[in-house]
C-alpha cells in the first residue's frame, strides 16, 4: 500500500483528570498491557504502511518511550520505517507549538514531499478500533475520493460528546459540524466523525499551503469544513468496535473493562492481525492458592494471592491474600496489600492500597488514584 | 567484567529421555515454565553476568532453536561487537565433521574463540534450569590463580550415581574424579559448568584431539587428563542456588510444577535477574467468570473457563467450561475442550483435546516399551495431536507428536504408545 500514514499524538485528552497530566493521550495504557497508540499503530503496520509519522506535542515522554525505535511494529526500518515529528524552534516559527492539526502537518510538510506515496492516512492516537485498513483504502480508490473519512452511527458506551456531527448524503459528506453531539432523533445522514481519513497526499499539500500561512491551523475546521462542496469527501461507515478513550473518565474506564467480553475480545486481538506493543519481558502470570478470580484479565508479571472479579490487571500488579478487587482498572506497577477493598476504581501506575484498606467509587463515575498514589 | 570473556553453550543435546518432547526439538529448545525454552536460562545468566559476546553449539534438530534465538535480540544480543552466533557443526578442509564429543565441539570451534582473544572461557550447557552470576564464579577463578573452575553442588550421595563427582582437597582444588559412581566419595556433583583460562584450554583441546583412545567429553576426558597430567589447577565452585537438570519427563514436570508453589524454590519474579526469551504477541489472559484458578501460572492469551490447580498453563491455552486440569502442564496455544480431566499430564504445543477426554487414569502401569521414559504416572501428549471426544487415556502413556483422530481405536490403557499411522 503506497500510503503514509500520520498518527496525531499530540493531544492531552483534558477530560480525563489525572490520567492524562502524566501523559498524553496516545500513550494512556489499556487492556492490560497495551497504550491507545498500539492500535492505530498496528492497524497501519498490518495494512502494509510501512511508513509512519508520529505527531507528538502534549507531555510525549511515556509515549516516546513506548514506541522506541518501532521496532516491536517493525518500524526499525532503513527505507521509511518510523517518524518522530515533535514540535521544534526554527527561524520561521520563533514561538515554539503546534497551533493545531493543519499547523502541526503544515511545519512538518517535508514528510509530505518526500516518499513515493500517492496517498495519507491520518489516524488519531487515542483510538481503539482494529480493522483492515486496506478495505478502506480500496473504497476510498474506487470511489476515486479526495477525502474518506470513517464514520459511525452507533451510540457506544460512551456516547457522541465532544464528537464531530458529520451530515451524509449518497455517500458524500455535505456538513461538518464540530464537537456537536447528535439529536436524540438524528435526522437521516447523520452521523459522528471518527477521525480517520485517507486523502490524496498531493491534494493535501496544496490544501495545507493555501490555507496554513492565512492563519488557518485546523485541519477539519480550516481545511475540510470549507472544502465540502468543492471537494469529492466520502463516507466509509465504520460498523466494528471503535472507542475514543479521551472522551471521558467513565468512556477511558468502560473501555478497559470491554475487554471482559469475547466478543470484543475476538474483534481487537484474534481478527485482522495482530495488536504490537512494546514487549517487557516479565514472568508469567501467577495465581496463588489464596486466589479467587472471575471474569478478570492479568497480564504479565502480577502476583495474585486476593479476590478478583470483574477487573483488569496490568503488567506487575500485585494483590495480596485476603484483599479484594471489584469492577476495577489497575494500571502497572500496583500493589493491594492484604485485607484492602477496592472497587469502581482506576488506579495509575505504581499506587499501593495499604492493609486494609477500603475505597469505593461510583459505578458510573469511577474515582482516579493518581500515579504513585498510596492510600 | 575486568577480563575478556567469552561463553559458549553446548546446546546440540537430544535428551533421549525426554522421549516424545524431543522428537523434533533438541532439548535446550524444549518449552518451559509458561512462556521460556529451557535454554533461555543460561542465555539470560549469561547476559545478566555482563557477558555479551556467546556462541551457541547445535547438532541435534536445530530449526526450532535457532528460530528461538535469532540474532539474539530479546536478550539485547543483537551486537555490532560480539552478540550471539549459533554454531552448527560444519566441514572445512581437514576432517571438521559432526560433534564428536563436548571437547570436540569446543575443539571445532577454537576459530570462533579465537576472534575474540578472550583470558576466559565460560563452558555451560543449554539443558539446566537455573540462575547463577557467572562474576561469581569467574572471580572465584581469579582468585584462586584457577587454571580452570567447575560449578558443583552438594547432592546427596544416593544420587552421585546421575552426576560427574568432583573429590576435592582442603582448598576444593580438584584431586580427582567419579564418573557416575556407584559408591561415590564425595558429594560435590558437576554441573557442567567451566570456567578456563582460554589460552590453557586451547592446548589441552589441541592434545585431547590427538588421542584417538579419547571420547573427546569434558567430564570424561579433559578435566580427568588435566588432574593425571598435573598440568594446571582445577577448582571447584560450590554453588547454592537453584539448579535442576530437566532431563527426563519426571524432572521437567516437577521442574515446572514447583514453579506453582506459593514460595517456589526457583523465582521467576526476582526484578533484578530476569529471563528474556523470544515469545509471540499475545493479549493478557483471561479467568471467566466459571472458573477456578488455584496455585497455577496462567500467561498471556490463555482463556481459561474451567479448573486449573498446581498447573503451568503456556500462552495462548484455552480450557473450556467444566474442564479440570490438575498438576499438569499445557503448552503453547493448546485448546482444551469442554468437561476435559486432566490429571499430571504434559501437554504439547498447538495440541487439541476435545470434549470429554480424561488424560491420567485407572492404575500407574509402567509403559510397555521404555519404562525408563514414561514413568512417574505422567501422561504425555506431543505437538499438534488431536484426542477424539470422551478418549480415555491411562497413565505412563505417551501420544506422540501428530498423532490425528483416527489413530485412536477407543480408550488407551495406561502405559501405551500412540502413533501417528501415516
Amino acid at each position: 500500500m503506497k500510503v503514509l500514514g500520520i498518527i496525531l499524538a499530540g493531544g492531552r485528552g483534558e477530560y480525563l483528570s489525572s490520567l492524562t497530566q502524566v501523559r498524553t493521550s496516545a500513550a494512556l495504557p489499556v487492556y492490560g498491557k497495551y497504550r491507545s497508540i498500539d492500535f492505530t499503530l498496528s492497524n497501519m503496520v498490518n495494512a502494509g504502511i510501512s511508513k509512519v509519522g508520529i505527531i507528538t506535542q502534549y507531555s510525549p515522554r511515556s509515549l516516546m518511550d513506548h514506541i522506541g525505535s518501532g521496532k516491536e511494529w517493525d518500524l526499525d526500518r532503513k527505507q521509511g520505517g518510523l517518524f518522530i515529528l515533535q514540535p521544534y524552534y526554527s527561524p520561521y516559527n520563533p514561538s515554539m507549538g503546534y497551533k493545531g492539526t493543519a499547523d502541526a502537518l503544515f511545519q512538518n510538510i517535508n514528510i509530505l514531499r518526500r516518499g513515493n506515496e500517492d496517498s495519507v492516512l491520518i489516524g488519531s492516537g487515542d483510538h481503539i478500533f482494529k480493522t483492515d485498513l486496506t478495505k478502506i483504502f480500496r473504497y476510498h480508490l474506487d470511489t476515486a475520493a479526495d477525502i474518506t473519512v470513517l464514520t459511525g452511527e452507533k451510540e457506544g458506551e460512551c456516547g457522541t460528546e465532544g464528537m464531530d456531527r458529520v451530515v451524509c448524503r449518497n455517500g458524500r459528506i455535505v456538513e461538518w459540524i464540530e464537537k456537536e453531539k447528535i439529536a436524540e432523533n438524528p435526522q437521516e445522514g447523520d452521523c459522528v466523525a471518527l477521525g480517520i481519513y485517507f486523502i490524496n497526499k498531493f491534494l493535501l499539500r496544496e490544501l495545507l499551503y493555501s490555507a496554513v500561512p492565512n492563519g488557518e491551523n485546523e485541519l477539519v475546521k480550516g481545511i475540510i469544513s470549507p472544502n465540502l462542496s468543492s471537494l469529492n469527501v466520502r463516507e466509509y461507515r465504520y460498523n466494528g468496535y471503535w472507542r475514543d478513550i479521551k472522551l471521558s473518565k467513565r468512556c477511558y474506564f468502560r473501555t478497559n473493562l470491554d475487554i471482559l467480553d469475547p466478543e470484543i475480545r475476538r474483534e481487537l486481538f484474534y481478527e485482522n492481525g495482530r495488536v504490537f506493543t512494546k514487549l517487557k519481558d516479565l514472568p508469567p502470570p501467577k495465581i496463588t492458592g489464596t486466589a479467587y478470580m472471575n471474569n478478570s484479565v492479568i497480564a504479565d508479571g502480577c502476583v495474585i494471592g486476593g479476590r478478583i472479579e470483574d477487573s483488569v490487571l496490568f503488567r506487575d500488579t500485585r494483590v495480596m491474600a485476603g484483599a479484594t478487587v471489584k469492577n476495577s482498572v489497575l494500571l502497572e506497577g500496583c500493589l493491594v496489600e492484604e485485607g484492602a477493598y477496592i472497587e469502581n476504581v482506576i488506579m495509575d501506575k505504581y499506587c499501593t492500597v495499604r492493609l486494609g484498606r477500603s475505597f469505593v467509587g461510583e459505578t458510573e463515575d469511577p474515582t482516579v488514584i493518581e500515579k504513585h498514589g498510596v492510600i | 567484567m575486568a577480563k575478556k570473556v567469552v561463553a559458549l553453550i553446548l546446546a546440540g543435546g537430544q535428551g533421549t529421555r525426554l522421549g516424545l518432547l524431543t522428537d523434533e526439538v533438541a532439548k535446550p529448545a524444549v518449552p518451559f515454565g509458561g512462556k521460556y525454552r529451557i535454554i533461555d536460562f543460561s542465555l539470560s545468566n549469561c547476559v545478566n553476568s555482563g557477558i555479551s559476546a556467546v556462541g551457541v553449539l547445535t547438532q541435534y534438530r536445530p530449526h526450532i532453536l535457532s528460530r528461538h534465538i535469532g540474532i539474539g535480540r530479546p536478550w539485547d544480543l543483537d551486537r555490532k561487537d560480539g552478540g550471539v552466533v549459533i554454531l552448527p557443526p560444519f566441514i572445512a578442509q581437514g576432517d571438521s565433521n559432526w560433534y564428536k564429543g563436548t571437547a570436540n565441539a569446543v575443539f571445532q570451534n577454537i576459530d570462533f574463540v579465537d576472534a575474540f582473544n578472550p583470558e576466559l572461557l565460560v563452558i555451560l550447557s543449554g539443558d539446566h534450569i537455573y540462575s547463577m552470576d557467572y562474576n561469581e564464579m569467574i572471580d572465584y577463578h581469579l582468585s584462586k590463580g584457577a587454571t580452570g573452575t567447575v560449578a558443583c553442588m552438594r547432592v546427596p550421595l544416593s544420587e552421585a550415581q546421575r552426576f560427574g563427582m568432583m573429590i576435592t582437597d582442603f582448598e576444593n582444588k580438584i584431586t580427582d574424579f567419579q564418573e557416575k559412581p556407584k559408591e561415590p566419595k564425595s558429594d560435590l556433583a558437576s554441573l557442567g559448568i567451566y570456567v578456563f583460562d582460554w589460552k590453557f584450554l586451547r592446548e589441552r583441546l589441541i592434545q585431547d584431539e590427538k588421542d584417538p583412545e579419547s571420547n573427546n567429553d569434558f567430564g570424561k576426558n579433559i578435566l580427568p587428563k588435566i588432574v593425571e597430567d598435573n598440568a594446571g589447577k582445577l577448582f571447584a565452585f560450590v554453588f547454592e542456588g537453584y539448579w535442576r537438570d530437566v532431563g527426563t519427563i519426571e524432572s521437567l514436570w516437577e521442574a515446572n510444577i514447583e514453579l506453582t508453589r506459593p514460595i517456589p524454590p526457583f523465582n521467576l519474579h526476582d526484578p533484578s535477574w530476569r529471563f528474556y526469551t523470544q515469545t509471540e504477541e499475545y493479549l493478557p489472559a483471561y479467568v471467566g467468570t466459571s472458573s477456578h484458578v488455584r496455585n497455577s501460572l496462567i500467561n498471556e492469551g490463555a482463556e481459561i473457563y474451567g479448573r486449573v490447580e498446581n498447573s503451568v498453563i503456556f500462552q495462548g491455552v484455552q480450557i473450556g467450561e467444566g474442564s479440570v486440569v490438575k498438576d499438569s502442564v499445557v503448552m503453547t496455544n493448546s485448546k482444551i475442550g469442554r468437561n476435559v480431566v486432566i490429571e499430571r499430564g504434559i501437554v504439547g504445543e498447538e495440541t487439541f483435546v476435545k470434549d470429554g477426554v480424561v488424560l491420567g487414569y485407572g492404575d500407574e502401569v509402567p509403559h510397555e516399551t521404555q519404562p525408563h521414559i514414561y514413568s512417574a504416572g505422567i501422561v504425555v501428549v506431543g505437538s499438534d495431536v488431536v484426542i477424539p471426544q470422551n478418549t480415555k487415556i491411562g497413565r505412563n502413556s505417551a501420544i506422540l507428536n501428530h498423532v490425528r483422530e483416527e489413530d485412536f481405536e477407543g480408550d488407551v490403557e495406561g502405559g501405551k504408545t500412540i502413533s501417528p499411522k501415516a
